[in-house]
């Protein structure tokens, strides 16, 4: 590793900007839903409920294809689409476990913002749910940032 | 003692990209409560101590690097950009106390974009390193 991660070839630049940028924007966005339903729980607010879903949709999920895209394409350009290494296997779990997560809240978001959209009032126990999942991907995309700046083999 | 330093600087940029996140929320009209307002600072500001600490330490910790290759000098002025107009777009975004979105002036929409900008030409520097 050393050298070769310190500095790479210039041709793995894009890939790799795609994949981090796509990253960040996924977690930065979950990290927007995940403390807004922590709020919406403590207040019942349903413009942070719906805050937080819509950060979901515009936010999470486009991150998470733009991630995903930039991690494929990264791989081949170094030859890893099919390595056993743990940290690419942490990564590739991470990324799919999360996206059926998303698919999942996407769902229930769905529902609560029609909800909300109908004047009936909170609390949800969906939402509370949703509160919960959210928190649990944003862990589990911490650990997938950590496997890919430690790389544990 | 390289993988923790770098874990830990990004991480940082991970932080600053939340940050950033939650303040274009705001600038594009998002309810703003004062607890997530709170958790953008913080996030801001752990992040942006984060990457320049890290940052020049992992810099001095490689002999690979120096802390004045071009694109080390290059991303340090992106850095402190970024953080001038940071603080311009925190100042003008303050919650009014019942989750409403905000009347954000121009200057505070324009400093905020402009923090966005810096922030992704930091991340384009730091990921191609220019002249590495």
């Amino acid at each position: 590793m050393s050298a070769i991660a310190l500095i790479r070839p210039h041709d793995w630049t894009i890939p790799l900007l795609v994949h981090i940028f796509g990253a960040m924007l996924l977690v930065g966005a979950l990290t927007l839903a995940a403390i807004s339903l922590i709020a919406a729980w403590r207040t019942g607010s349903a413009k942070l409920t719906r805050l937080g879903f819509m950060s979901v949709f515009y936010g999470a999920i486009p991150g998470w294809i733009i991630m995903r895209g930039g991690a494929q394409w990264i791989a081949h350009k170094e030859g890893l689409e099919n390595s056993d290494l743990s940290w690419i296997g942490i990564g590739f779990t991470m990324s799919d476990l999360g996206f059926v997560l998303l698919i999942v809240l996407l769902v229930i978001g769905g529902l609560i913002v029609r909800r909300i959209n109908r004047d009936e009032s909170g609390p949800w126990i969906s939402a509370r749910i949703a509160t919960g999942l959210v928190s649990l991907l944003l862990i589990g995309y911490l650990v997938a940032v950590w496997a890919m700046t430690t790389k544990p083999t | 003692m390289y993988h923790a330093l770098l874990f830990f600087h990004v991480l940082s940029a991970f932080f600053l990209a939340a940050g950033i996140v939650i303040y274009s929320s705001f600038a594009l009209g998002g309810p703003v409560n004062r607890t997530t307002r709170l958790i953008a600072e913080i996030l801001w500001g752990v992040g942006g101590l984060g990457t320049l600490v890290f940052g020049i330490w992992l810099a001095l910790n490689r002999p690979e690097y120096e802390i004045y290759d071009g694109w080390i000098i290059a991303a340090l002025v992106l850095w402190f950009l970024a953080t001038g107009s940071g603080a311009r777009a925190s100042r003008g975004m303050r919650p009014v106390g019942d989750d409403s979105a905000l009347a954000i002036d121009r200057r505070t929409a324009i400093a905020h974009w402009m923090r966005v900008f810096w922030f992704l030409a930091l991340l384009v520097v730091m990921v191609w390193k220019p002249g590495a």
